[in-house]
């Protein structure tokens, strides 16, 4: 079994928003090379891959990502966490892609590396949050996609998704090859990758995979949307801080501040 | 001039919420750019939604009312969608971007070659092209986009619009689509499904929410915010951490993965304020922080801060209130 686990680098989403600036010429965020990570719901579909793939006897995950050569870290990061093999997607004219684009890219990827069992990613990115690549990919190959999965049973030829649905969960069962979105649960909080892993790491091979490679539709790979303006918003407000010794004052306080706002 | 239709997704008590923002925000669209509203509702109650989605401001309610339709399927709905909006003729589809939504929005686009723009709170018409505008970085920014096709796909982010009243008098036309789809279109397969509400009320229509986080420490620690909310009228919700720890069930989480809530209040108890919790109550009125911490980034989005444990205040507070309220 073929597991294909796609990886996005995002700016850190926790940085202070204080110091998050948009530079006005690019409309990106102004960034440094320390403020790179790898995406936390690709990392929560990359350790959920490993775990499928240590279920299954001859399985192999490969981690995908499109990027320029810093991307290499969250590939590093894959292989760290003991993904068989990691492929990078770049060609220099890709620096305005959107998800479709993005999505278009990576299935023709896919297809290059020789198709895939199980296709997993992050549902949204912390940075742009488009929420497209898996469901446009799904397009593309041909084949079924769930978003919002937070756990995979894999049979032979089906796989059980639990899916976040109103009101609860929901397990509903696909045909393989199928593509899933990933959330966070308690099930694939990402590991700690041991020392060692990560030292093996560092030497091994990360394949580059190029656009004449890819059999591309030019059309696809052009973005159908174009960011014209990006402005940052303070949303910082001034925080009254209730004055106190113990619980009992602190209490005190805020139950006169939450009657007065005439709600309760 | 805008032909819109809009994707009106049901249950069991009429439209969904983000359907009813959905027409909104195109019903709004087409005022701006003297264009018209469609919308498509599906399964054996479609009659339904359309009148709903009529009052809502509908000109012509499109159903597909076939009971295979009667459960979610996203390889039925993407056809039967995509069949629709190819009959309206419409060169813009609008759907909440919610659950059902976020599968769908994608599919739809590449299926009919349009621009696909997702987490949409607004638009400006005022200038020559049509802009999306939507939060971008957790948030902390806001993007303005123009699409490069002449169709597009646009999902609207949840809890962002205004939902209007319902016009019973208004006049439309309901059209049954001739459209039979076929048992062998569906892929999933359902298992199981697991109510997991812990309350009555939904977390994103709650008026006051009380949300734990790490700080909380452990399962035990909830069991105060739920006699809390009850007191207040409100409903429980928690940060990622405390879902990801297993102490409460994941479908309480608010941020921009879980539940993204809009209430009077937001009572933030031992939650630090990661950026993409914040990304969940950006519409909050009122927000009160509870953390040890005084640095905690929480209190940069709070109104109210205690700095303490909350062990400390909480019991104390529902007591105090308890006095008042009962």
């Amino acid at each position: 079994m073929h597991i294909v686990v796609c990886l996005k680098q995002v700016i850190d989403p926790e940085i202070t928003p204080r110091y998050f600036k948009i530079d006005a010429d690019t409309n990106r965020p102004e960034t440094s090379d320390t403020d790179l990570v790898l995406d936390s719901f690709a990392e929560n579909a990359l350790e959920l891959a490993i775990q499928i793939r240590d279920k299954i006897p001859g399985a192999t995950v490969t981690a995908l990502c499109l990027g320029d050569e810093e991307s290499e870290d969250v590939l590093r990061r894959a292989l760290a966490f003991t993904a068989n093999a990691a492929v990078r997607v770049w060609d220099s004219e890709w620096e305005n892609l959107d998800g479709q684009a993005v999505g278009h890219i990576l299935a023709q990827s896919i297809k290059t590396l020789g198709g895939a069992q199980l296709v997993l990613t992050g549902y949204q990115a912390s940075d742009i949050e488009e929420g497209l690549v898996g469901p446009v990919m799904a397009e593309e190959l041909g084949i079924p996609c769930l978003t919002l999965v937070s756990d995979l049973e894999v049979e032979e030829d089906n796989v059980k998704a639990t899916i976040e649905v109103e009101g609860g969960y929901a397990v509903v069962s696909v045909p393989s090859p199928s593509i899933f979105t990933i959330i966070s649960s308690e099930t694939n909080v990402p590991r700690l990758p041991k020392v060692k892993d990560v030292r093996l790491a560092r030497s091994k091979q990360i394949t580059l995979l190029e656009s004449e490679e890819l059999n591309l539709d030019s059309e696809r790979c052009q973005p159908g949307v174009k960011l014209e303006r990006a402005y940052v918003v303070n949303r910082e407000v001034a925080c009254e801080v209730l004055p106190g010794n113990d619980g009992g004052d602190f209490a005190g306080e805020l139950a006169e501040r939450l009657l007065a706002l005439k709600i309760l | 001039m805008s032909r819109i239709l809009v994707f009106t997704n049901q249950q069991e008590e009429g439209l969904s919420t983000g359907a009813k923002e959905a027409l909104a925000f195109g019903s709004r669209l087409a005022s701006s750019t003297g264009g018209e509203v469609r919308s498509v509702s599906l399964g054996p109650l479609a009659a339904d939604g359309a009148k709903e989605s009529i009052s809502l401001g509908a000109s012509i309610a499109y159903t597909i009312s076939n009971p295979l339709l009667a459960e979610y399927d996203v390889e039925l709905y993407v056809n039967c969608i995509e069949t629709v909006f190819q009959q309206s003729g419409a060169d813009i589809l609008i759907l909440s971007f919610d659950r059902i939504g976020k599968d769908l929005v994608g599919r739809l686009a590449t299926r009919i070659g349009a621009s696909a723009i997702t987490e949409v709170v607004d638009y400006n018409a005022d200038s020559e092209k049509l802009t999306w505008i939507r939060p971008i970085y957790g948030d902390k920014a806001f993007g303005e986009y123009t699409t490069t096709r002449s169709l597009v796909v646009v999902g609207i982010r949840k809890k962002s619009q205004n939902v209007d009243m319902p016009d019973e008098t208004r006049i439309g036309e309901i059209i049954e689509v001739n459209y039979s789809p076929t048992e062998d279109m569906i892929v999933t397969k359902l298992v199981v499904k697991i109510q997991a509400a812990l309350s009555d009320i939904r977390l994103e229509d709650a008026r006051i929410v009380i949300s734990g986080g790490r700080g909380v420490g452990g399962p035990e620690g909830f069991n105060e915010l739920h006699v809390l909310a009850y007191l207040l009228g409100g409903t429980v919700g928690a940060s990622r951490a405390a879902c990801d720890a297993g102490w409460v069930p994941s479908n309480l989480q608010v941020g921009q993965t879980g539940a993204i809530v809009a209430p009077d209040l937001y009572i933030a108890v031992g939650i630090s304020g990661a950026s993409q919790h914040l990304a969940g109550i950006s519409n909050a009125k009122t927000v009160v922080a509870i953390n040890t911490d005084p640095e905690a980034p929480i209190f940069k989005r709070a109104n109210i801060g205690v700095v303490a444990d909350y062990k400390t205040v909480i019991q104390s507070l529902t007591e105090k209130l308890k006095k008042v309220l009962v």
